[in-house]
Order: C-alpha cells, then sequence, then structure tokens
C-alpha cells in the first residue's frame, strides 16, 4: 500500500467526502452516526450494504429523515430531526442504547470534531471559551464505545491551521479513540504510530507535511 | 402498596411534590417530554428544585417554562445548549441556576445505578476528559474506568403512550428515550399517557415499564406538537 496523492483535482466537497467516508463503512456494520455532516454518510450507504444505523436516543434501523406525511414527533434521531424506521428496527430506552455502544457492539461510529492528535485523542465537544455553555451529548459515550471511531471534518480551521495536532488543545472528549480521519484535503490514520497519510486530495503529500504541524507518514 | 393511582387530572398527579426536590423529568428535546405534568409542577408550585433530564428545555415550553418560572435551582443534563434554549441560556449566563453537564450515557447509567441498586459503578466514559475531573479512577484489566455516582430522584415525570390500570406502560418509538430508566430511579413515578386501558388487556410481552415502579398515571389529551424547531 501506498499514498495515492491526488493532486490533479481539488479537495473533496462535502458530497464527496461523505462518500468516500461510505466506501469505508462494512457491509452488515453496526453504525452511528453523529450529529452534522456525519449524518450525510447515509446518503451514500447502498441499500444493499445491509448497514444498520443506531440513533442514540434508542432506535436501530433508523431510515431517512421523514418528510410530509411520514413525520412522526415521536420518532426522531438524535439531533431531534425527525426519521423513519427501517423494517427490522427496534427501540429501546437510553441505558440500553449507551450499553450497546459502551459494551463494545456498535461496529463504527461516525464524528465531527475541532481537533485530533496524531495519537487518536479527539476534541469535539467544547472549544472551552469561557462564555461558552458546555454541552456534551453523547460524544464522550461514544467516542470510548464504538469499535471504530471515524472522524469527518474539514483539515484546515478558518485560520488556515490544521485541526490534526500534535495535542489538542481543546478540552479532551476521549483518549486516543480515534482510527481514521476524513478530511477534504485528506486520508489519515492516527493512532499509537502516529500519522499516516493514505490518500491526498488537492494536495500533494509535501505539501501537506509542510502546512501541518505533525509528522507524517507515508503509508 | 404501591400500586398505581389512575388520577383525573396532571394537577392531581403532581400533588405533593416539595421545595427543593430532585425531579427528573424523561424526553429527548420535545420527544417523550411530559408537558402536562411540567405545566401542572408550575402550577402546583414547588420551587428550589434539581431537575435531571437530558436537555434543558426548548423554546418556552415544557421544561423551559418551569425555567423562567424561576423554580429550577439546578439543572443536571447532558446537552443544555441549543438552538431554541434560549431560557436557559439567559438564566446560565446570569448566574442564575446552576449547572452540571453529565455524559448522555453516564446520565442514564447513573440512573439505572439508582434504579437497581448499585452503589456505584466505574465506566469508561470520560477517562481523560475535564467531566472526569476529581473523580476516583481505577485500571481493571488494563483499561481505566471512572467511578460514577448514582442519580435518585424523588420524583420523575415522564411520558408514555398507553398504560393499564395497574400502572404498566408501553411508550411509542423514540419517545420511550428516558422513561423507563427514570421510572426505576425515583421514589415517586409520575407517567402521562395518551391512553388509558384495562388491567390485562395490554400484552404481558410488550410491557416496558412494569407497574412495580409506576406509582401515579394520567391520561392526557395528545399534542399536536410543531416540529420545525423541535431541536
Amino acid at each position: 500500500m501506498s499514498t495515492q496523492e491526488h493532486t490533479d483535482r481539488g479537495p473533496l466537497d462535502r458530497d464527496e467526502l461523505a462518500a468516500r467516508v461510505a466506501r469505508d463503512i462494512p457491509d452488515g456494520s453496526y453504525v452511528n452516526l453523529g450529529i452534522g455532516q456525519p449524518t450525510k454518510v447515509a446518503d451514500h450507504l447502498s441499500a444493499d450494504s445491509g448497514v444498520v444505523l443506531h440513533t442514540e436516543n434508542g432506535m436501530l434501523g433508523m431510515g431517512p429523515q421523514a418528510q410530509g406525511d411520514e413525520v412522526d414527533t415521536d420518532l426522531t434521531n438524535a439531533g431531534k430531526v425527525p426519521v423513519t424506521e427501517l423494517p427490522g428496527a427496534a427501540y429501546f430506552h437510553h441505558a440500553d442504547s449507551f450499553a450497546m455502544m459502551r459494551g463494545g457492539h456498535l461496529d463504527v461510529c461516525v464524528l465531527g470534531a475541532f481537533q485530533v492528535a496524531g495519537n487518536g485523542d479527539l476534541a469535539n465537544w467544547h472549544t472551552g471559551a469561557p462564555d461558552a455553555i458546555p454541552a456534551v451529548g453523547g460524544a464522550m459515550d461514544l467516542a470510548i464505545g464504538a469499535k471504530e471511531v471515524l472522524v469527518m471534518m474539514s483539515l484546515f480551521a478558518k485560520d488556515g491551521s490544521a485541526k490534526i495536532v500534535p495535542a489538542c488543545t481543546y478540552p479532551l472528549t476521549g483518549v486516543g479513540c480515534v482510527s481514521r480521519v476524513y478530511t477534504d484535503h485528506g486520508v489519515f490514520a492516527v493512532g499509537p504510530d502516529g500519522v499516516t497519510v493514505l490518500e491526498t486530495y488537492g494536495l500533494s503529500f509535501d505539501e501537506l507535511a509542510e502546512r501541518m504541524d505533525v509528522p507524517l507518514q507515508r503509508a | 402498596m404501591t400500586r398505581a393511582t389512575v388520577l383525573d387530572t396532571a394537577r392531581e398527579a403532581v400533588d405533593g411534590i416539595e421545595d427543593g426536590s430532585t425531579v427528573l423529568v424523561g424526553g429527548f428535546g420535545l420527544a417523550g417530554m411530559p408537558f402536562d405534568l411540567i405545566e401542572a409542577l408550575i402550577d402546583q408550585g414547588a420551587k428550589d428544585l434539581t431537575v435531571v433530564s437530558n436537555n434543558a428545555g426548548n423554546g418556552e415550553w415544557g421544561l423551559a417554562a418551569l425555567l423562567k418560572a424561576g423554580r429550577v435551582r439546578k439543572v443536571v443534563c447532558s446537552f443544555p445548549r441549543q438552538s431554541d434554549s434560549f431560557v436557559f441560556d439567559e438564566l446560565y449566563r446570569a448566574g442564575k441556576i446552576e449547572l452540571e453537564v453529565v455524559p448522555q450515557g453516564n446520565l442514564a447509567e447513573r440512573m439505572r445505578a439508582a434504579g437497581a441498586g448499585i452503589g456505584a459503578f466505574y465506566c469508561p466514559t470520560a477517562v481523560g476528559t475535564p467531566l472526569a475531573e476529581g473523580k476516583e479512577v481505577r485500571e481493571i484489566d488494563g483499561r481505566t474506568y471512572v467511578l460514577e455516582m448514582p442519580i435518585k430522584g424523588d420524583v420523575a415525570l415522564i411520558s408514555a403512550h398507553t398504560a393499564d390500570r395497574m400502572g404498566n406502560l408501553v411508550y411509542r418509538k423514540t419517545a420511550r428515550n428516558f422513561g423507563p430508566v427514570m421510572a426505576t430511579a425515583a421514589t415517586t413515578v409520575v407517567a402521562q399517557v395518551s391512553e388509558v386501558v384495562e388491567t390485562g388487556t395490554l400484552d404481558p410481552e410488550a410491557v416496558v415499564t412494569p407497574s412495580i415502579y409506576v406509582d401515579r398515571v394520567v391520561r392526557v389529551e395528545p399534542r399536536h406538537l410543531q416540529v420545525e424547531g423541535a431541536r
């Protein structure tokens, strides 16, 4: 395996990024998609993939967002958006929902992030700003619960700094929990062995290495 | 001893809730939120309450209305900040309300522990984060865990879909959320339901909350919640 450098094109747009994440979700897995951008991954999972979506407010077998007459206020996703149920769906209470996460039964979760450290530390719940009202939801439970935690985010912050960092400066959500980071400019493996660049989009490996503060390895 | 009473009004169902009580309030956003019981509690007048719920109110209804009425001293929840949590936000910024943020799974499990007679439990969630600061940590089989304490309520206010006259409860879709857990974790459990049926008509295999946990039941008219902004 070697790093695939896609320099003949620009960065991935949001839909392409969601599709790229979806491609790495194994058929038949039980998956939780975090609130926000990760929700889009569902649009790129084929019907015959057999992937079953979990929502932490108590459901397996979640279907697409409800439209028109389908809207039922008793059936929402974790973002409180009305959704639908698919054949084979099951409902359960909150303690069971988080037990199946924490107990290692959930195969994959996809989360957004403010920062990911090269060792897999995750920061995605709090900016630490003094006037910010802290709100964690299920982020910490998901981060340590799912067998594999994938992060999906833009690689660079608005100020141009990379969000894959040597050490998170924002308050942590989980320690060493992330295995892969999917970004508009590349796909990275993170963990005890540091950061490995699996793919690049719009930038070369060397250009990424120049713009990021963590040591990068080729795959 | 503790057979459930089916009451005629939500106001009767919240009778006797004392000042300073810890009140577990079901619901996740609007789904499963016991609106009628909360409105009755505002009318009843108990104050200085600690509210345990996933969120800290939406818009100006339900929990937000209780907060706005100035009855709540402290909120224990996982996700207070929402697009329409302006009532909580304002009280919090003005220093008029205490907040304990708890990871959502810990919130559920801490209540489950209270209801199951567990003294405390070691949990891997939040290890190495600010939410584990000051808590006892222990390594078990190579993994690090944080000691978490039970959350016990004086009262639980929950919403279910159907009750029988004994107090057995059945929920509906994701409106189930915290209801079954809270029903185990409070001294007095009050359920508002859309329908009360005769004992013996619920399928015993389908009962989610057995009657032993439930003290008071009241039937309320279904609400047509506004979905837009239902975050």
